[in-house]
């Protein structure tokens, strides 16, 4: 069962996430917030992790949220929602509640990829029915800019500034949607804002999983990765259009290419080099110096690796 | 009802079987664990309707319980020391967000060098977390205690998280003779559960947990403050009313013997129970003593204390913690309470049985002696090597 994708008719239903927020101009976040909700018309709880999204939707005693919503700490929301669905399971069973719920939990690239990974595993683990997405913009930005293990090799944060020695962060980030596939859930996917339709496609997927379900969304974000914040939109694309962010999905053991990346696979769309993403944004500006050029290469070696292992996995 | 044998752990559990709480969360650790196990136990065999989640940690098994609560759940769980400190930043939030979560602490030593025995540390550590905090002596009142939880920490004036605390091994392990209440009574002591706001309620929806600012954080604060203040009627209500159903009666403070005597020794815990073993044996050498067990360490009863000790010619503030760099936790707070007393008693404190190191009777008559004599310093450690 997928939901709707018609403009037409997601214009008309009434907004989860409203207006008043105080994100930045041009911040991928509440864009994806709208487009997940948007994928059922059930009523829906949310528990957001410490973060911009949480911090700018949430400032006491305004709320952008039309929907019930909690936040707890920073790395303890899939714990949350955990009790909110076994608070549900328990109210149901004794028929206090009547209704079909969706359970969603929002956190940033910290939470997720760091401190809270071990409350995210736990919840998995344990089989609650809920979605979580993980808002993607590959460092701690709420708190200025660090990095996180999110953050892309050679981008510099404020804690891993490029400087005379030292070319920015040293590592690739880790693979957090593969980390959570080996949970052997029954529904995962790697998104991005771009391409709404196939966002809300996995969201609805995701909701209606019998089970946990995990959705890593990349999230531009221009004061971070110094770009103008009218091309959110565009650098999401560039990710996914130079492989450095690919769009699958994992469904009860199988594999799946989607969208964009579908189409690079099948050479039906180019496959951009990964210089085109580097050049268009300030946090890479560095790696144009020829002393790092190294670093460039092993980006693009890295990129390439994974993506045929992706291609491998997803028997194209 | 008859008395059956159970450790203060399984009293722990029985107590939950019968409030049927919604939701448990927990994760194990000693002296805690038997709690968990015997309650899921119950679960196995469908003779609870709780939803029962094992938490990968303690952070999230608290973190379980604040989403729980949160969606109009009765909920509760248990802990210990170590586990107690990993959850010390949610405690807050539970307590913020006034959810009558109500939670179990086996007291254990914190480490480091770890250590699985009892003191009050852990506990310690949580006093200023905006959590009730009740202490008891053995097995009957962890089992007493467990149940009056639910009813005070639920109470409309109150609606804040408690947590009833028993010695870890030395209640927890110990079989004892308690009496329990037949199930159907314990059901309609607590009653069902009432929420002000639920998350489920998804036609009203509620914003928890926002960003506060510096123009309301205070004010938040201060709401928590007045409502800690309305805690103790509730209390005293509340054991009030389980005296009708158990023919048990609790008070917030109680003095043994206290009414003639001129020297007192006051004790959170089993060493409560000790110290009255211990006045009986003193007061049959015709010394004039009696002892103070302190139930309910938050709020702290300033004004009760003061008024059960004033006019005594010294007391000993028996600690099984210590903030190292000041005193005993207690102390300070008894001392304080005391400030405005024409009558002040000598006041000196006792710091004993950390890490579980046994509390013998006869050093309980060493600072029975040391008061009457005047010989104790304001600050002494009883039973270290030093």
């Amino acid at each position: 069962m997928s939901a709707t994708t018609n403009l037409k008719v997601l214009s008309q239903r009434e907004d989860r996430y409203v207006e008043g927020h105080r994100l930045c101009a041009g911040c991928a976040e509440p864009i994806i917030a709208r487009q997940i909700l948007m994928a059922t018309e059930k009523p829906v709880v949310v528990s957001n992790a410490t973060g911009c999204f949480e911090v700018s939707s949430s400032i006491y005693p305004f709320t952008s949220w039309n929907i019930p919503w909690i936040h707890s700490a920073f790395e303890n929301a899939p714990a949350t929602i955990s009790g909110v669905e076994a608070a549900y399971l328990a109210l149901k069973r004794k028929g206090v509640i009547k209704e079909e719920m969706r359970f969603v939990t929002f956190g940033g690239d910290g939470a997720s990829y760091d401190i809270g990974i071990q409350s995210l595993s736990g919840a998995i683990e344990r089989g609650h029915h809920f979605l979580y997405v993980c808002l993607n913009n590959e460092a701690y930005m709420n708190t200025g800019i660090q990095r996180s293990g999110a953050t892309s090799r050679g981008a510099q944060t404020t804690t891993c500034p490029a400087g005379t020695c030292v070319p920015g962060k040293k590592e690739f980030p880790k693979d957090l949607t593969k980390i959570i596939i080996a949970h052997n859930l029954p529904y995962a996917a790697q998104a991005s804002p771009h391409n709404y339709k196939d966002l809300i496609e996995k969201a609805s997927k995701g909701l209606e999983a019998n089970g946990p379900s995990f959705m890593n969304v990349i999230a531009p974000c221009p004061r971070g990765w110094r770009f103008e914040s009218g091309k959110t939109i565009e650098m999401a694309k560039l990710a996914v259009d130079t492989c450095i962010w690919p769009l699958y999905e994992y469904e009860l053991g199988e594999w799946r290419l989607t969208a964009d990346s579908k189409r690079i696979a099948e050479g039906t769309k180019k496959k951009l080099p990964i210089s085109d993403w580097l050049k268009s944004q300030g946090r890479f500006g560095h790696l144009s110096n020829e002393k790092w050029a190294y670093v460039a290469e092993e980006i693009q070696a890295n990129v390439d690796t994974q993506w045929k292992e992706l291609l491998r996995l997803c028997k194209t | 009802m008859k008395k059956i044998a159970m450790n203060g752990d399984q009293a722990v559990a029985l107590s939950w079987k019968q409030v049927e709480p919604d939701v448990v969360a927990s994760y194990p650790i000693t002296p805690q664990t038997i709690i968990v196990e015997m309650f899921s136990e119950y679960v196995a065999d469908g003779l609870v309707n709780t939803e029962y989640v094992t938490a990968e940690s303690e952070h999230s098994a608290m973190s379980i319980c604040i989403g729980a609560s949160a969606s109009g759940a009765r909920t509760a769980t248990a802990t210990a020391s170590a586990g107690l400190a990993y959850m010390w930043e949610v405690l807050y939030v539970a307590s913020g967000m006034r959810l009558p979560i109500v939670m179990v602490v086996a007291n254990r030593a914190l480490s480091g060098p770890i250590n699985i025995h009892c003191d009050h540390s852990d506990a310690m550590g949580a006093r200023d977390s905006g959590w009730i905090q009740l202490f008891g002596e053995n097995v009957q009142e962890a089992y007493d205690n467990s149940i009056m939880a639910f009813k005070v920490a639920e109470h409309m004036d109150v609606r804040m998280p408690m947590m009833t605390c028993l010695d870890g091994f030395i209640v927890t392990h110990s079989l004892e003779r308690f009496e329990p209440l037949p199930d159907d009574v314990v059901k309609s002591f607590v009653g069902p559960f009432k929420y002000r706001r639920s998350l489920l309620d998804f036609k009203n929806p509620i914003t928890m947990g926002p960003f506060d600012w510096t123009d309301f954080y205070f004010e938040h604060k201060y709401q928590q403050v007045e409502a800690m203040k309305r805690v103790t009627p509730v209390v005293n209500s509340v054991a009030k009313e389980y005296a009708k159903v158990s023919g048990r009666e609790y008070q917030i403070i109680e003095p043994y013997k206290l009414d003639d005597a001129d020297y007192a020794v006051l004790a959170m815990g089993s060493t409560a129970g000790t110290l009255k073993e211990i006045v009986d044996e003193l007061r049959a050498e015709g010394q004039k003593v009696g002892s103070i067990k302190l139930r309910l360490f938050r709020p702290f009863p300033h004004a009760e204390l003061a008024k059960m000790v004033e006019g005594l010619k010294g007391v000993a503030i028996m600690d099984r913690a210590v903030s190292i760099g000041a005193e005993g936790p207690i102390f300070p707070e008894a001392r304080s309470a005391l400030y405005e007393s024409k009558q002040r008693p000598r006041m000196t404190n006792y710091i004993y049985g950390l890490g579980g190191r046994d509390i013998r009777p006869e050093e309980l008559k060493h600072v029975f002696n040391q008061l009457i004599h005047k010989e104790d310093d304001t600050v002494n450690y009883l039973g270290v090597r030093k």
